[in-house]
């Protein structure tokens, strides 16, 4: 018997769709590879940005924990290790769902409905000894700090000063680490002024128009060389620093997990400003394949509200689109939604991201 | 907000121009204000609803920067914990004679405790002068941000942003 609806990933885009669909009757099957639910939402310890209506003040990983309880209430079924590694057209208006369920053997879910909410991955950054053990990205960092409690290591260098890269050194700091520095290459800082202020008033310094040049150590990161650059991006001699350090992180920007929307024959654009190749999608959340919905950062990085938002929008339009929900009820269930979208990507550090979803959303129209 | 975005900290001229940065009048008239530190547009107004007296206004846009109205706000340091930001202090620059309190959300542990001396940072991180821990406040209500208090000579309270203990 074919589900109503899979939904590929557990993380703020996925709970929260799984939570508006299954509200409205639809019956839900979450799979994720992961050992336990929430994706990035429980290394999210910090107090979130917003308003009232986007959860602003509580703390990622209590978003999660209500997220987890509003599923359990509405009856959706989490089914974790376990891997989606296919998406294929079945007969009829069915789709196929290849998973690896969690004893390793391969099977499939056939649903009337997908919704891809993989997320996105960290972007490498190749330089000499990059191999070496202690150098990890910065998501990766934050995971051994903030769900396994092991710190690992006690002075880092922070490459990319993004918010990742600020809030995960904040949280090092926390964890009991030093931050040596945080550096980038760009003449400005980029993620928010707030979260850069809550370190350098704590004496990390945070180091503009710098870039890695080679990180050394026998077995393990000893020590990090660092010069500045000029606007060409070119090192300048003698502007050598060398910092005494065991750990090294990478935070040099996300890049959309959307390879099952591949797989399922979606149309992409590549936005740079969205993190790449994203598949071009509807206001509905749906991509160019009929009952293949996307949301939250595999249709363009940003952050867990708009995940969530997002979500939620894709939950209804599903749930509408399965006869669940009347059009005039959707339609203004997801007017609201947007609204909070468009607060969340107001002023002058969203218009870049506000500007490529709506040309995304246009893109779609001339698919 | 030029130091800002290239250093990481606001700097002072920077930081007058914010409209939740009481005048140095205002500071010297109250016993305690807030002392907005928001410098730019974001969207996030927890500030707004966590005060009791609506001392704050984040308008017309959720992204607008956040205003203190210093007739209304008594220092009573809700919005401090309420900002995701960690970026409200509240200063009481009469505090004696030659001394001020700085209050500052804080969140790492262990915490400090009442009588635990430093020094005083700036925003830079800069040590500038003694601090003494004078208050610890951590209720459930402001959901694991401390806000302790400290005091320091009255010159450098506008700029003791942190203790390093």
């Amino acid at each position: 018997m074919a589900e109503d609806l899979v939904i590929i990933g557990s993380g703020p885009a996925g709970l929260a769709a799984a939570v508006e669909a299954a509200r409205a009757g639809v019956k839900v099957t979450v799979v994720d590879e992961n050992a336990s639910p929430g994706g990035q939402l429980f290394k999210q310890i910090h107090k979130f940005f917003g308003s009232e209506e986007h959860q602003a003040g509580i703390r990622g990983i209590d978003i999660g924990y209500r997220l987890l309880e509003e599923c359990h209430l509405a009856k959706v079924k989490v089914m974790l290790n376990t891997a989606a590694w296919g998406i294929f057209h079945s007969s009829g208006n069915a789709t196929t769902v290849a998973i690896k369920n969690k004893n390793d053997s391969l099977c499939s879910l056939d649903t009337k409905v997908v919704l891809l909410a993989t997320g996105a991955r960290e972007n490498p950054l190749a330089f000499p000894g990059w191999t070496l053990p202690g150098v990890m990205g910065a998501g990766a960092a934050q995971t051994l700090i903030n769900l396994h409690r092991i710190r690992p290591g006690n002075r880092v260098l922070m490459i990319g000063s993004g918010n990742v890269g600020l809030i995960v050194s904040y949280q090092l700091k926390q964890a009991g680490a030093d931050i040596a520095a945080v550096i980038d290459i760009k003449p400005e800082i980029g993620g928010w002024g707030v979260h850069a202020a809550k370190l350098t008033r704590t004496g990390i310094p945070i180091l503009c128009s710098h870039k890695i040049i080679e990180v050394r150590g026998l077995d393990k990161v000893e020590e990090a060389h660092v010069a500045r650059v000029d606007r060409e991006a070119k090192s300048i001699p003698g502007s050598e620093k060398l910092f005494k350090v065991d750990t090294v992180c990478i935070a040099v920007g996300l890049s959309p997990m959307a390879e099952l929307a591949w797989s399922g024959g979606c149309r992409f654009a590549y936005l740079p400003e969205l993190g790449g190749h994203v598949p071009v999608h509807n206001r509905s959340m749906e991509t160019t394949r009929n009952n293949i919905y996307i949301a939250g950062d595999i249709s363009g990085i940003e952050e867990a509200s708009t995940a969530m938002e997002e979500g939620k929008i894709a939950g209804i339009s599903i749930a509408r689109s399965l006869g669940l929900l009347k059009n005039e009820c959707a339609e203004e269930l997801i007017r609201n939604k947007e609204k909070n979208l468009s607060a969340l990507r107001g002023g002058p550090m969203g218009k870049t991201r506000k500007l490529a979803k709506e040309k995304l959303i246009r893109l779609f129209n001339i698919c | 907000m030029k130091n800002l975005i290239t250093a990481g900290f606001l700097g002072r001229e920077e930081l007058m121009r914010l409209p939740g940065v009481p005048a140095i009048e205002a500071l010297k008239a109250k016993k305690s204000l807030a002392f907005i530190e928001c410098g730019e547009e974001i969207p996030c107004d927890p500030c707004r609803s966590a005060c009791p007296r609506g001392a704050i206004t984040v308008s017309p846009d959720v992204t607008s920067l956040p205003a203190l109205n210093t007739d209304l706000c008594n220092g009573c340091g809700t919005c401090l914990a309420a900002c995701p930001g960690m970026a409200i202090f509240l200063v009481d620059i009469g505090y004696s004679e030659t001394e001020a309190l700085v209050s500052i959300p804080y969140e790492y542990l262990p915490l400090p405790e009442v009588g635990d001396t430093g020094n005083a940072l700036d925003r830079s991180g800069k040590a500038i002068g003694k601090a003494v821990i004078v208050k610890v406040k951590c209720p459930e209500s402001y959901d694991r941000t401390a806000i302790i208090t400290i005091k320091v000579l009255k010159d450098i309270s506008l700029e003791a942003r942190h203790i390093d203990i």
